[in-house]
């Protein structure tokens, strides 16, 4: 049934577009027996067309926008909390440090323990809190290049709230979404949170060096995350041992190109 | 559960279009969500009617239509419709697959009084 006037078709089927000043019945499940009632309140109609996520991407325009000016590359890393990406962002910054420009926004619920992490390591930081919220939006991220130079041909990274679901329909602004899984989770994550690992175009496995000791799959989780995007890069690390790291600062070497040559 | 902003962008969308369409009331509410977009439409559902409390919006109506997720195989060169990212095209069974349709959120219309 049409739920727009309570006419029989669907609603795909007929244009929507007159105003309802017809007398037509409504489907309600009351009949108009009795002295006092009143009919279902009518109205006009107004087709608007808007996407939901508009006032989102806007922003997240404006933070590509200033990225692009900077030629700086912006990596959205995201995952399910304790996938290592705090330690993974250390280290790399550790690396890296001294050879480029490097910043960083925490997206947290609550507290400043990742901030004081990153900037134990001398770069900059800005954590934002989300309170209730479970994922980081373009508009946060708006706010946090207020306080946070951005350096020329720098880096900056964004450490996503941790979580698998929400953040994957947010686009932030970044040049790619990075989705860490350490490989102390099921390889069947990537089937079981489709979305961020369709958003993802790179997806780093993450604490290789505990792999002896579980019986996870390897080539299992890479066909899985290459079943919802056949497209993803995959790169296998230990941030704790060091193995595997070369690939990931030649992957951001190669965006930060890209970047380059785009800006 | 990012519906509730979600939700709250939908809320934000219909205060904007009551300052310029100058209504005080929303009837219905119809949103277009595609099978392959990023929320669960029951959970929006819910979320919507808590963020419109006490705006032109409380108590509306909200319907939510489904667009299938269409998209292109590059196994088969056809479209074809499936249900969520890591389904298998239906005639080939390649995985190599491209979004055509279907992963929009949309407020289509809303009817005000």
């Amino acid at each position: 049934m049409c739920t727009v006037c309570g006419c029989g078709a669907s609603a795909s089927d007929h244009d929507h577009g007159h105003h309802h000043d017809h007398d037509h019945d409504h489907d309600h499940d009351h009949g108009h027996g009795h002295g006092h009632h009143h009919a279902p309140e009518q109205g006009r109609l107004l087709r608007i067309e808007m996407d939901i996520l508009a006032e989102n991407n806007r922003w997240a325009e404006m933070n590509r926008k200033s990225f692009r000016e900077h030629q700086a590359l912006a990596l959205n890393l995201v995952s399910s909390p304790g996938s290592g990406k705090t330690t993974l962002l250390v280290k790399t910054i550790m690396m890296l440090k001294g050879k480029m420009g490097l910043a960083v926004i925490e997206g947290d619920q609550q507290t400043a323990l990742d901030a004081e992490r990153i900037e134990a390591t001398g770069i900059p930081a800005h954590q934002v809190n989300t309170g209730k919220g479970c994922h980081l939006d373009a508009h946060m991220v708006r706010h946090a290049l207020e306080t946070l130079p951005l350096e020329r041909n720098g880096v900056l990274f964004i450490e996503n709230v941790g979580n698998l679901v929400c953040p994957a329909g947010f686009d932030l602004g970044e040049a790619a979404k990075v989705a860490v899984l350490s490989v102390t989770e099921g390889e069947d994550k990537p089937l079981k949170y489709p979305d961020m690992f369709r958003a993802a175009s790179l997806m780093i496995l993450n604490k290789t060096d505990l792999l002896p000791h579980l019986d996870f799959n390897v080539g299992k989780c890479i066909d899985y995350a290459r079943r919802v995007h056949p497209g993803i890069g995959v790169i296998k690390l230990s941030a704790r041992s060091g193995e595997g790291m070369e690939d990931w600062l030649a992957w951001i070497e190669a965006q930060r190109a890209m970047q380059r040559v785009a800006g | 559960m990012h519906e509730m902003s979600l939700a709250g962008g939908v809320a934000r969308i219909i205060e904007e279009q009551a300052t310029t369409h100058g209504f005080s009331k929303v009837l219905t509410v119809r949103l277009e969500i595609g099978q392959l977009a990023h929320v669960d439409a029951d959970a929006l559902s819910f979320c919507f009617s808590a963020v419109v409390k006490n705006t032109v919006a409380e108590g509306a109506k909200l319907v939510i239509e489904r667009a299938q997720g269409l998209v292109w195989c590059f196994g088969c060169a056809t479209q074809v419709a499936i249900k969520a990212w890591g389904d298998a095209c239906p005639s080939c069974g390649s995985f190599d697959l491209k979004a055509a349709s279907g992963q929009d959120m949309r407020i289509l219309d809303l009817e005000v009084a």
